[in-house]
């Protein structure tokens, strides 16, 4: 049983079709702790012992949130710039965070073929959560391929939606229960629903 | 009766004239009494008033003056000047002694007038500089501060100086010593010649006891008896009752030094620093200061009068340049001792010319050694003169010192401005549930506050949980002043008196622009008032507290904290406009209903609000509905066509 900590951010939570669903669904998820970050910091006061506390007392971390900009909602930023002190998460003596794994949840609204140097967006998906892993990468925690939705406004439209909720409410039980294939999803740029590298109840 | 009147009237018309002429042309007011006295002197001396007994009784502002110096330096603050006050005053009363001894010796003098006068010299006007410096502000310079560390030690010095000139004397002439020891040990004070000192007579032990006793009497006085003193006369509820109370306080200091042959100086000196812990302190020194204003007056216009004309231009040329050499040497020693003691720039100028004259307790000590028979009276009369004439060309110093010095140093101190000035003044009227909680607030965050307030009771109960809180009434005036508004960085109007604050509002913006005022608001109508008394700084007391009920209660009504937060937002954002918009119409002149301009927006403001809240007008648009909208499905496909046109 790996510990999960699931921290969710959404500024515009009340617009939100695909990462409320998500959310919603993950809060249903027994043994793993899912926070709206949002609603626990609305005035954006972050309260950094209680979170590194709940930090250490965990092993995989999921950020999700959906992508704005390229980039993070600016609470994720805040919270990693309060969170991850030196001295805790990395830097001399920083290694509290030490082999406890990293995976974002990400949303985008252009389609997969966008993400590419011949798409609109001109770069893939993962070049714009490099922040996201170098981050990881300095607190020596290994990054996950993230679980990403691509075309997010369709979605609800034609019914991946569904099938994304679930294959998340699946990921997150087989963090939990240590059946994820981690050397497999190495292999892959992010995973969705039907790539999801889970291996088999033994 | 009629004489002491006309006396009185002479010297008030006088200094009322030219010490406004002296300010306004930024010569301060120093200069101004000065020259009130030289123009009074003729006059007074036809009237034949006795000018050296009123400058005797003037001298009580020096002991006032002291008191108020002692009031402002908390005995913390008094052992870390320990260093500066020992090795300063000490190097720069011996240095300054030592080389005028040498100038006398090598002038023929023998060396006992030689080491009297390099005693009287070396000393300087306690009086003109530290009035000076807090009139320009300079007080809390480095310069400020070190010359205040002198004139500290010298007035101290003076009491071992009265106790070594007689011994100076011929042996066969100390006959008058106990006589002319006892007239000077009465120091500043006025003892129209009845002999206080209950010290005469007695043996070196006793008199070291009652010394001693004295002062821990003095230092008893002030810890445990003035607080129940003032509490108890603060149940009257009478403001002169308080300076009645300040001035017996005073007085009766003075008296217990003069009685054990102490300079009272000193003795108010050691009473004020006692007491500057105390919540009454800005209370006293508003009660006092007045009274120390018009004695240095007094006192000033009297030099000023005894300016000897006659003796002056007989031997012009001698005694101008015995007072430039004594002014040119003191002011070496003092630069010596800036650069040992390593004043920068502006403040070693400042040190070495504020300090460069002789000083009125040149004066004491000039009479007493003529009467000691230390030094020829011709001799005497001529220092007198040169002791005058240096006090007399110090506002021209420090004039130089603004015009000349202290411009060009002015690049080199204004590089830290934009560093958290460590020195920032707040003041805070009122401590109840507001002012509490900003004096919490700003002293959590390393801040020093003044808090004033006025009910004792509340004041008594402050101060027993560590609480730094002064008694008085915010709203007068002097007491601002006492407190120090002229150096405060920021004034904090916490009082609920709707009329008081307006009130504060109006004074402070007409006599003190230049502090930041920040005002509470009872209500909305009352935010009018204070914008148009010139304050911009306005907050509204419940305003803040009524948006964070409103927002929890949508949070319990089902909203996203974060939702809520950004409605909570959008709404004082938009009422703020409001306010501001109807504030600028405001003119409190014209009743509100007969306002035209503001009528209208008001009514707009009405509507506005009412559109904003069914959704129906983008005019004030609402925060809480710009952020986090997603693109449209329709924007992402004009988006793919227009990036990839030639696949198609």
């Amino acid at each position: 049983m790996a510990r999960v900590l699931l921290l969710y951010a959404h500024p515009g939570h009340r617009h939100s079709r695909v990462n409320r669903a998500l959310f919603r669904a993950a809060r249903e998820v027994d043994g793993i702790t899912a926070i709206d970050l949002y609603a626990r910091y609305p005035r954006f006061d972050i309260r950094i012992d209680d979170e590194q506390a709940q930090l250490l007392a965990h092993d995989i971390l999921v950020f999700q949130y959906p992508i704005f900009w390229y980039s993070s909602p600016s609470l994720i930023k805040e919270w990693l710039d309060l969170v991850l002190e030196h001295g805790f998460a990395y830097g001399h003596e920083g290694t509290r965070l030490a082999g406890k794994k990293m995976m974002l949840a990400v949303s985008a609204a252009g389609p997969e073929t966008a993400y590419s140097p011949e798409g609109y967006q001109n770069f893939p998906l993962r070049s714009f959560l490099s922040p996201m892993e170098q981050t990881a990468n300095l607190c020596k925690m290994p990054f996950l391929p993230p679980y990403a939705l691509f075309h997010a406004l369709q979605a609800p439209e034609d019914r991946t939606l569904d099938a994304h909720v679930a294959g998340y409410v699946r990921l997150l039980e087989a963090l939990r229960d240590d059946s994820y294939d981690f050397e497999a999803a190495d292999s892959l740029a992010h995973v969705s629903h039907d790539t999801l590298p889970i291996r088999a109840e033994s | 009766m009629d004489s002491f009147l006309l006396t009185a009237f002479l010297f008030l018309a006088a200094g009322a004239i030219a010490v406004p002429i002296a300010t306004r042309l930024g010569l301060g007011s120093v200069l101004g009494y000065l020259i009130a006295g030289i123009v009074l002197g003729p006059v007074l001396s036809t009237l034949g008033v006795d000018v050296v007994g009123l400058q005797h009784f003037a001298e009580f502002g020096v002991v006032m003056m002291l008191f108020l110096v002692g009031l402002e330096l908390e005995p913390r603050l008094l052992w870390q000047m320990r260093g500066r006050l020992l090795g300063l005053g000490g190097l720069q009363v011996a240095g300054t002694a030592g080389l005028i001894m040498g100038a006398a010796l090598y002038f023929g003098q023998p060396w006992t007038i030689a080491l009297a006068v390099g005693l009287v010299l070396a000393l300087s006007s306690t009086a003109i500089v530290l009035q000076t410096l807090s009139e320009k502000g300079l007080m809390k310079s480095g310069g400020g501060q070190a010359s205040f560390s002198v004139l500290l030690f010298q007035d101290i010095a003076v009491i071992p100086m009265l106790a070594l000139i007689p011994l100076l004397a011929m042996p066969e002439m100390t006959g008058h010593a106990a006589e002319a020891a006892q007239h000077a040990s009465d120091g500043h004070g006025d003892t129209h010649g009845i002999s206080l000192n209950i010290t005469e007579g007695l043996p070196g032990w006793a008199t070291a006891l009652v010394t001693l006793a004295a002062i821990a009497a003095v230092i008893g006085i002030g810890s445990w008896l003035t607080r129940p003193l003032f509490r108890f006369i603060a149940m009257a509820n009478l403001r002169e009752l308080f300076v009645g109370a300040a001035l017996m306080l005073v007085i009766g200091i003075a008296l217990l030094m003069t009685m054990v042959g102490l300079s009272p100086a000193l003795g108010t000196f050691l009473a004020g620093v006692v007491l500057a812990n105390s919540e009454y302190r800005h209370e006293l020194e508003s009660d006092i200061d007045p009274f120390r204003g018009l004695l240095l007056g007094v006192f000033f216009m009297t030099v000023g009068a005894l300016i000897d004309f006659d003796l002056l231009f007989s031997q012009f040329g001698t005694i101008l340049g015995m007072t430039f050499g004594v002014m040119l040497l003191k002011a070496a020693v003092l630069f010596t001792l800036a650069l040992v003691f390593r004043l920068r720039g502006a403040d070693r100028s400042l040190f070495s010319l504020g300090l460069a004259q002789a000083g009125e307790f040149g004066f004491v000590l000039l009479s007493f050694t003529v009467a000691n028979n230390v030094l020829p009276e011709a001799l005497a009369d001529r220092l007198l003169l040169v002791v005058a004439l240096s006090m007399l060309f110090t506002p021209g110093l420090f004039i130089l010192y603004e015009r000349v010095f202290a411009p060009r140093n002015v690049e080199a101190q204004s590089r830290d401005a934009d560093e958290i000035d460590d020195d920032a003044k707040v003041i805070i009227a009122g401590y109840g549930r507001v002012g509490g909680v900003i004096n919490r607030m700003l002293r959590a965050n390393g801040f020093e506050t003044v808090v004033l307030d006025f009910s004792s009771e509340q004041l008594e109960i402050l101060r027993s949980f560590g609480n730094k809180v002064f008694f008085g009434d915010a709203t007068r005036p002097d007491l601002l002043h006492a407190a120090g508004i002229e150096e405060a960085t920021l004034f904090i109007i916490a009082i609920d008196d709707k009329e008081q604050i307006t009130g504060l509002v109006h004074y402070m913006h007409k006599h003190y622009p230049q502090v930041h005022v920040i005002a509470r608001a009872i209500d909305r109508h009352h935010v009018y008032e204070l914008y148009a008394a010139g304050c911009r700084d306005i907050i509204r007391e419940t305003f803040d507290s009524s948006v964070r009920a409103a927002r929890s209660a949508l949070e319990a009504l089902g909203l996203h904290p974060f939702e809520a937060e950004l409605r909570a937002k959008s709404f004082t954002q938009s009422d703020r406009k409001r306010l501001a918009d109807l504030a600028g119409l405001y003119d409190p002149d014209i009743p509100a209903h007969l306002n035209e301009a503001y009528v209208a927006r008001s009514r707009q403001a009405q509507e506005e609000e009412r559109g904003e809240l069914s959704g129906k007008m983008r005019h004030f648009s609402n925060r809480a509905n710009r952020g986090w909208v997603p693109p449209s499905v329709q924007d992402l496909q004009a988006e793919m066509e227009a990036s990839a046109p030639e696949e198609r």
